[in-house]
């Protein structure tokens, strides 16, 4: 590792390589930041168009758009682009990015694999699109992909599918074993583990949760290969098989990985939020302890996602309070954000925007989440739009603003100028009024009984529908204006300074803007 | 609570659309018609007023923060950054208040897993896309299926009043009596759910679920399979009549009849004609889901009939398909599903409909006895 860093060292005077193969063969943190965070956004696009494809079909009552079959691939297509396409590779490529900046290192610790894991990406996301091609077309099952409708009676793309996950999840273990050996290698001297910034502190917890679960993924799905291609009955109930083992091996990876999603949103938040409140983040030691607690109970509430499958009652009761106990750490996250801007010296930039948005709309999601943990009345909820209103409040105000806020905070040091506030504003109140209109009646039209992932609908739900239909219509168009946005940002502009947010603090900010090809070739002091 | 849940409606519903508030915005559960659903609608209120006074509070000193704590109010930033008391103390009043809530929630959980002495049993099966309601000590069952023409699905024609939610048979069930329901599936997994009763379960292949209901209310009780469970997994609806306990066991009577009359059905001798009348009903309920109603299917899931190999092909191997299903695809084994004369019939619809024009046909005693051989 110190061989490869000792490499770099010495060419830190060259910038990068011309033409193509700067990016097919890069080992520069940076540039794998920036296709990480490009093949992100590409992939946020193609989920959303699938997402604008269902909305219009629910737009009203009766089937108007796309046959059943179609929209079943589209909910399954658009559930895992946007996890393992849109959210996951974001927060990749914002590591990438920062934490070798953060941390005072030259880049991260293994940059061959850094290289190799970016690319496999868009391998595993061509055979995974490209099912939609394919004779009986692309997966129909749902991104939960429960067995044996994803087994026995799964189209013949499903061994695709299952190839393409595979390669997502090497990617993603490869990934989190260079975040993990950067962070615990090559801290700049005097950089202790408790003055790390969060940010590294919840990618690096995030890490470990990817490092134990991505096999999990990758076991269930090489079982279900088994059962489609090589004659086995893992879950086929005909042959000896138990449907329900999928579900549990599934949701032991699947919670978890609700979590990867947030983590690291939870870190940039941290660092966002006291940057514009100009006031050190409330309560650092313990937001650290909150965040560990909530990775180590991840792994004890899978079953909260079976409640109805006929666990039994101690199980049931288990998983129930296991579930209310998770939501105490993540109310002292939000607790301590609150007190942070408390008596801080607020200004309300576009990435404080998305952040304190963040707060409130994830608290919103960690609210339906605590009604979902009641057992008994999750009977009702389950498989309802509230159980989507629920996770579209975490991820798309958590994961997606968090992202947004980070991506604004951080472009004045990825391409030296300041983006353009007020489109960055109008950006920020489009995506919060259409992403609450889209999402927000769907808790109603859930408790009114409306099951999910159903193509056509009774004629009580037609009106929350539509509205939520055209919420999502706005939400959707807002997000080519960020296109426009960082394209405009990217290309000149107001330059920024190494500073440019007053009450920004780090190492990332004693760096010039843009940040040179090369940075911390000598390792900065840490006081 | 009930009244609770009402204002929670009336006032959002007339906070954010008010000039539409004559639509249908219900925007709450209902508490239903049983102990449990009640329970639930409960613990549901009480949960969301709980989250409501934290939000109240938590967003409130946000709010606080973001209006007076501003640079451009001239606020001048405090140097706090930590305070063990606060933190321990927010760390524990959370606590105390999940577990004032986990206490009602543990008893009503206990009560919805107590399924002995039931009254009744009915055995729920799923399949891909109707239920299977058998009534155990009585020795009949019956499908229900979606009733809802698809002219009205594809918008050739006016929508009714309960679009999606219509069934032909629907489940009958006393007022006052304690009905246990054993689920499980014939091919994926499916979710058997009555909103107005609480009662959602998971119907699973290779298991029996349980649940249990007592509903005091006679009416219409409607609800859907809520596990996706392939293309029509939004047209399997679930329709429950409560009856008063007289009117139920004339129901169970007449139904012990017509099953006697199916089974003489097998014995009587069937012409061509009637095979082909009765076929093209049986064909519409139980086949053209997947084959569609001219044979043509959706390929290469669900196979064309019309002219197909095994439609215009050796009979026996015909009857083999259709009575044993193909193992590893969609196709079911519908001998179990369907009573002879309705077998024979639909038999002998796929080889003589759409320009297929074998000319032979198969009686509901030549399937019986080829179901007996097995
Ligand atoms: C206070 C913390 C949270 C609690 C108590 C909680 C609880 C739950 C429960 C009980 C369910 C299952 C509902 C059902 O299917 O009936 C659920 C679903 C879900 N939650 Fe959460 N949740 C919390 C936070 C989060 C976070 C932070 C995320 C992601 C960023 C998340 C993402 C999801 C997703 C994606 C599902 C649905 C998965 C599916 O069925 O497709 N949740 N949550
Ligand atoms: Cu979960």
């Amino acid at each position: 590792m110190s061989a490869v860093a000792g490499t770099h060292a010495q060419d830190h005077h060259h910038g990068p390589a011309s033409g193509i193969s700067r990016w097919l063969l890069t080992t520069n943190h940076k540039d794998i930041g920036s296709m990480y965070l490009i093949f992100s956004f590409t992939m946020f696009l193609l989920g959303g168009t699938m997402a604008m494809v269902i909305r219009a079909e629910l737009f009203q009552p009766g089937l108007q758009i796309v046959q059943p079959e179609f929209f079943n691939q589209m909910t399954t297509m658009h559930g895992l682009i946007m996890v393992f396409g849109a959210v996951m590779p974001a927060f990749v490529g914002l590591a990438n990015w920062m934490i070798p900046l953060m941390i005072g290192a030259p880049d991260m610790a293994l940059p061959r694999m850094n290289n190799w894991s970016f690319w496999l990406l868009p391998c595993a996301f061509l055979i995974l699109v490209s099912t939609l091609f394919m004779e009986g077309g692309a997966p129909n099952f749902g991104w939960t992909f429960y067995a044996p409708l994803s087994t026995t009676y799964g189209p013949p793309s499903t061994t695709f599918f299952i190839f393409a996950i595979h390669i997502m999840g090497v990617s993603s273990i490869m990934g989190a074993i260079n975040v993990i050996a950067t962070v615990l290698n090559m801290r700049a001297p005097g950089m202790t583990l408790m003055k790390m910034p969060m940010f590294v502190w919840t990618w690096l917890i995030t890490a470990f949760l990817l490092i134990a679960v991505m096999p999990v993924l990758a076991g269930v799905v090489t079982m279900m290969l088994m059962d489609i291609n090589f004659g086995t009955s893992f879950f086929n109930a005909a042959g000896g098989g138990d449907p329900v083992l999928f579900q549990h091996v599934f949701w032991f990876f699947g919670h978890p990985e609700v979590y990867i999603m947030i983590l690291p949103a939870f870190g940039a938040i941290s660092q966002i939020i006291p940057a514009f409140s100009r006031k050190r983040l409330f309560g650092y030691a313990f937001m650290v302890y909150a965040t560990g607690a909530i990775a180590l109970l991840s792994f004890l509430v899978w079953a909260h996602h079976m409640f109805t499958v006929g666990v039994p009652l101690a199980g049931q009761l288990f998983f129930m309070y296991a579930t209310l106990l998770i939501a105490v750490p993540t109310g002292v996250k939000v607790f301590n954000w609150v007190a942070t801007m408390f008596r801080g010296s607020l200004t309300l930039e576009a990435p404080m925007l998305f952040a304190i948005a963040f707060v409130i709309l994830f608290s919103i999601g960690g609210f339906s989440g605590l009604m979902l943990a009641i057992a008994p009345a999750d009977f009702q909820y389950h498989d309802t739009y509230f159980v989507v209103a629920h996770f579209h409040y975490v991820l798309v105000p958590g994961a997606i603003f968090g992202i947004f806020a980070s991506a604004y905070f951080w472009l004045p040091k990825w391409t030296g100028y300041m983006y353009d506030e007020t489109l960055a504003k109008t950006h920020f109140w489009l995506s919060f009024v259409g992403m609450n209109l889209a999402f927000f009646p769907m808790h109603f039209l859930g408790l009114a009984g409306m099951p999910r992932r159903i193509p056509d609908y009774a004629l009580q739900f037609a009106d929350f529908n539509m509205v939520s239909s055209i919420g999502a219509f706005m939400f959707g168009a807002t997000q080519l204006l960020f296109l426009l946005i960082v394209v405009k940002c990217a290309r000149g502009g107001v330059k920024a300074p190494a500073k440019p947010w007053e009450g920004a603090e780090g190492l990332e900010w004693e760096v010039p803007s843009p940040a040179p090809y090369h940075t911390f070739t000598t390792p900065p002091d840490v006081k | 609570m009930r009244v609770h849940a009402q204002r929670v409606g009336a006032l959002l519903g007339g906070l954010l659309f008010p000039a539409l508030s004559m639509a249908d915005w219900t925007v709450n559960m209902t508490p239903g018609v049983t102990g449990t659903s009640n329970d639930i609608f409960n613990l549901h209120m009480t949960i969301f007023w709980i989250c409501v006074a934290i939000g109240v509070v938590v967003f409130g000193i946000m709010f606080w923060s973001i209006f007076a704590h501003r640079k451009s109010q001239g606020a001048k930033p405090a140097n706090f950054h930590e305070n063990t008391m606060v933190e321990i103390l927010w760390t524990l009043i959370p606590l105390v208040i999940l577990v004032i809530m986990a206490i009602p929630a543990t008893a009503t959980l206990i009560d919805m897993y107590d399924t002995t002495e039931s009254d009744i049993d009915i055995k729920v099966t799923g399949y891909q896309w109707k239920w299977q309601y058998e009534y155990i000590n009585e020795d009949f069952g019956y499908f229900s299926n979606l009733t809802t023409p698809s002219d009205q699905i594809r918008n050739r024609q006016a929508k009714g009043e309960n679009y999606l939610l219509e069934v032909d048979n629907p489940m009958v069930i006393p007022v006052g009596k304690k009905v246990r329901f054993l689920l499980t599936a014939n091919d994926v997994i499916h979710s058997w759910w009555v909103p107005d009763f609480g009662v959602k379960k998971d119907a699973i292949p290779g298991f029996i679920n349980e649940a249990w209901t007592r509903v005091d209310k006679p009416g219409t009780y409607r609800g859907q399979c809520t596990e996706l469970c392939g293309k029509d997994h939004g047209f399997m609806p679930v329709v429950v009549k409560a009856v008063p306990e007289e009117e139920y066991n004339t129901w169970v009577a007449d139904q012990k009849a017509a099953a006697e009359k199916e089974r003489e059905l097998t014995q009587k001798d069937w012409t061509m004609e009637e095979l082909m009348e009765r076929g093209k009903t049986a064909y519409a309920t139980a086949c053209a889901a997947c084959h569609q109603a001219d044979g043509s299917g959706a390929p290469p899931a669900f196979p064309a009939l019309r002219g197909s190999a095994i439609a215009t092909g050796d009979m026996a191997a015909h009857i083999d398909v259709v009575v044993n299903g193909v193992s590893g695809t969609a196709m079911q084994a519908f001998g179990g599903q369907l009573n002879e004369a309705d077998l024979a019939a639909i038999i002998t619809y796929e080889r003589n409909a759409w320009g297929n024009k074998m000319g032979d046909m198969v009686t509901p005693k030549e399937i019986f006895d080829y179901k007996n051989q097995q």
